[in-house]
């Protein structure tokens, strides 16, 4: 995974609550078994629609997302976090999360930052007051700066680490793997195994 | 097990606990070991090729499981799969698994089926263990008393490599369920209800615990309906203490415990209450005894209503963002505020996945429509969860009861809860649908869903309206006592055509 410090790009108001994972990407496009090339799958859905936020010349090739609350709840699909990257989508800052989502999100090197809604609503009136400007997102610093307006955001301290350090989760874990093995000489016969080792 | 902790624990934090292979410190999350992994064609395939990549191999296959469920056909399931694409993601598992040597139950085996239908079928689910799959209704086991939760696919690709996966400990949330329902009133209004109640957020960072008399009373498939929608509530686990119920669900199953071994657990399991001094993070609760079917109108399954109610007014809402959602979730839908929502008419009913497919819900739904027709205008889906719960059906003549009724009887998979496979809405069209999420296009593009129960669904069926059990029992009576009653009468044959 690249190390992530600052991004900055065009920052696009998508003003919904409740956008779950099937909004993101349907479940058509999960039928594919590569983990690259969803751009297209993107908020399919709504893409057909002029009107639509990502169909406006202003916010061409944005990289933050600035969403309602209860961004990526549903499916645990990580081709939700998948086609957001694919269409360059860096980061999203929404008042709150599904868990399944900014957990994906953490191990896909899309930073999710958790902003109040209030705040959220200043980016948003900033953005539309300016069309196609440029959000700063400073993960070292936890903000979103905007022109004059800065935002904070939260994000756990472990996943702005591993973010910052581009850290793959299955190399830390195997440091532990003595402790694994260990926890495994001890786990009882009735828990269940799959296979019939007698 | 951990020593900072007071010793007065919820049922969430003993699991947690005795799954402890290293104690995050400095914020770090804490090491969790994995009992039971497992996994399907959709969320699988770019996992097992990141092992691949890193020549890792399955650290333990005899904790894993596959089977083939969310784009599989049910229909014609001996020819090839019609839909390359679709062909191409099952051959991939089947290749993966071989190469691996991780079981797999493909289509057209006895065992295949929805994973979480197949998990606890198998005897393979039991109270005190850890669950994942990399699918949200994973939440589904925690009807045992097991932590069961949805992961992604790095996620499953770091489970299938290490067993184990990094966390942070969640919050304990007690949903509290006190009462008896009524007649006609079931495990999945009861989801309904408590999603309603504290939104589709309202459980993030939580375990809940569902508990009380009416959580009590239920079989384990109610428990598992009930756990299965607590990521609808943004929870990823939800969890019941296990009980009697759940020994006698389990005792004899292929992969449950035999002998000393049956003792040791039992008497482990016995453990796994909540201690009576313990705190939870949060506590809800709710009257089963006032509780009536429940039936969503929204996009979002926390956008629900008794049954009995109008399709709300959002001018009525305070909060701004909910208002705007449900302004958009009515026109989607095509509804507008104070339909009574038994006018609605419906194009679809599907009985089926992960939430409602298990013998006891098809049981239920036969039960309603037996010796019945469906509506004329009405295209009725009914999805056994698993092979063996199809095979079991049969042997109870419930096929024969469906075909009768003029609905379609399918082979086993998640079918039109998700709409990946052929089994979709046109669009505009409306379903009465026993399965978990009404989002917008989920069951097909422009399709519109009403989240309901089996009973619920069956009653929808034969009146072609959104109708609750008592709906029918009232036209039966009319029948019966008022023969004189020439408007009533015409009304009850209308019905009942």
């Amino acid at each position: 995974m690249e190390k992530i410090d600052i991004i900055s790009g065009v920052a696009v108001p998508l003003k919904r609550a409740n956008v779950d994972t099937d909004q993101i990407i349907p479940a058509v496009y999960l039928k594919r078994v590569t983990k690259t090339g969803f751009e297209d799958a993107l908020f399919a859905g709504w893409r057909n629609d002029p009107d639509f936020v990502l169909n406006q010349p202003a916010f061409q090739n944005p990289r933050v997302l600035v969403a309602g609350p209860d961004f990526g709840t549903g499916s645990s699909r990580e081709h939700a976090v998948w086609a957001l990257r694919d269409f360059g989508f860096q980061a999203v800052l929404a008042p709150r999360f599904g868990d399944i989502f900014r957990g994906n999100s953490g191990k896909q090197g899309l930073l999710t930052g958790q902003v109040s809604e209030h705040e959220i609503e200043k980016l948003w009136a900033a953005i539309e007051a300016d069309p196609g400007v440029a959000v700063t997102v400073d993960l070292v610093e936890r903000t979103a700066v905007l022109g004059d307006l800065t935002v904070p955001f939260q994000i756990d301290d472990y996943t702005r680490w591993r973010l910052l350090e581009g850290l793959d989760d299955i190399g830390l874990t195997l440091r532990d793997e003595a402790a694994i093995t260990e926890f495994e000489s001890r786990r009882e016969s009735w828990r269940p195994r799959t296979l019939p080792v007698k | 097990m951990s020593d900072t902790r007071p010793p007065a624990r919820t049922l969430a934090e003993k699991v947690w606990d005795d799954h402890l292979v290293v104690k995050g410190e400095n914020g770090s999350p804490d090491l969790i070991y994995i009992d039971l992994h497992l996994v399907h064609e959709v969320t699988s395939p770019q996992a097992f090729d990141g092992l691949r990549a890193e020549g890792r191999p399955v650290r333990r296959l005899d904790l894993t499981i596959a089977t083939e469920d969310h784009n599989t056909p049910t229909l014609a399931i001996d020819k090839p799969i019609a839909d390359l694409t679709s062909r191409t993601q099952i051959d991939t598992l089947r290749n993966n698994a071989k190469e691996f040597g991780v079981r797999l139950h493909s289509l057209g085996d006895v065992e295949q089926g929805i994973v979480h239908v197949v998990g606890p079928q198998l005897g393979l689910t039991m109270p005190g263990i850890t669950v994942v799959c990399g699918d949200s209704h994973t939440s589904t086991h925690g009807a045992f008393g097991a932590m069961a939760f949805g992961i992604g696919t790095s996620e499953v690709e770091h489970v299938l490599a290490t067993q184990t996966l990094p966390l942070k400990p969640f919050k304990t949330m007690a949903i509290t369920v006190e009462g008896t329902l009524r007649p006609g009133v079931t495990a999945k209004d009861i989801i309904l209800a408590v999603i309603a109640k504290i939104g589709t957020g309202g459980g993030q960072g939580y375990v809940l615990e569902y508990r009380g008399s009416a959580i009590r009373s239920l079989s384990m498939e109610g428990r598992m309906t009930i756990c299965n929608m607590s990521i609808e509530a943004g929870a990823r686990a939800g969890m019941v203490a296990p009980d009697q119920i759940t020994f006698d669900y389990l005792e004899g199953r292929p992969h449950a415990p035999a002998g000393e071994d049956w003792d040791a657990a039992v008497e482990y399991w016995k453990t796994l209450q909540t201690d009576d001094d313990a705190v939870f993070d949060a506590e809800v609760f709710l009257d089963a005894d006032t509780l009536e079917p429940f039936v969503t109108w929204g996009t979002n399954p926390g956008q629900g209503a008794s049954l009995s109610d109008t399709v709300p007014d959002p001018s009525t809402i305070i909060d701004p963002n909910e208002r705007a959602s449900a302004e958009r979730a009515l026109e989607y839908m095509d509804l507008k505020a104070g339909t009574p929502l038994k006018e609605i008419p419906v194009d679809a009913v599907f009985m089926g996945s992960c939430t409602n497919s298990r013998i006891e819900d098809l049981r239920a739904f036969a039960s309603v429509i037996k010796g019945q027709k469906k509506a004329d205008n009405v295209r009725v889906m009914v999805v056994p969860g698993s092979a063996r719960v199809r095979i079991e059906a049969e042997a109870e003549g419930i096929d024969k009861i469906v075909e009768e009724f003029g609905a379609e009887w399918r082979f086993a998979g998640c079918s039109m809860c998700l709409g990946m496979n052929p089994d979709q809405l046109a669009p505009g069209e409306r379903c009465a649908s026993t399965s978990n999420r009404n989002f917008e296009g989920r069951q097909g593009k422009g399709g519109r869903t009403h989240l309901v129960s089996p009973l619920v669904a069956a009653a929808t069926a034969i009146r072609g309206t959104l109708s609750s059990v008592s709906d029918l029992t009232t036209e039966t009576a009319t029948t019966e006592t008022a023969t004189t009653d020439a408007a009533t009468r015409t009304e009850t044959e209308t019905v009942e055509v």
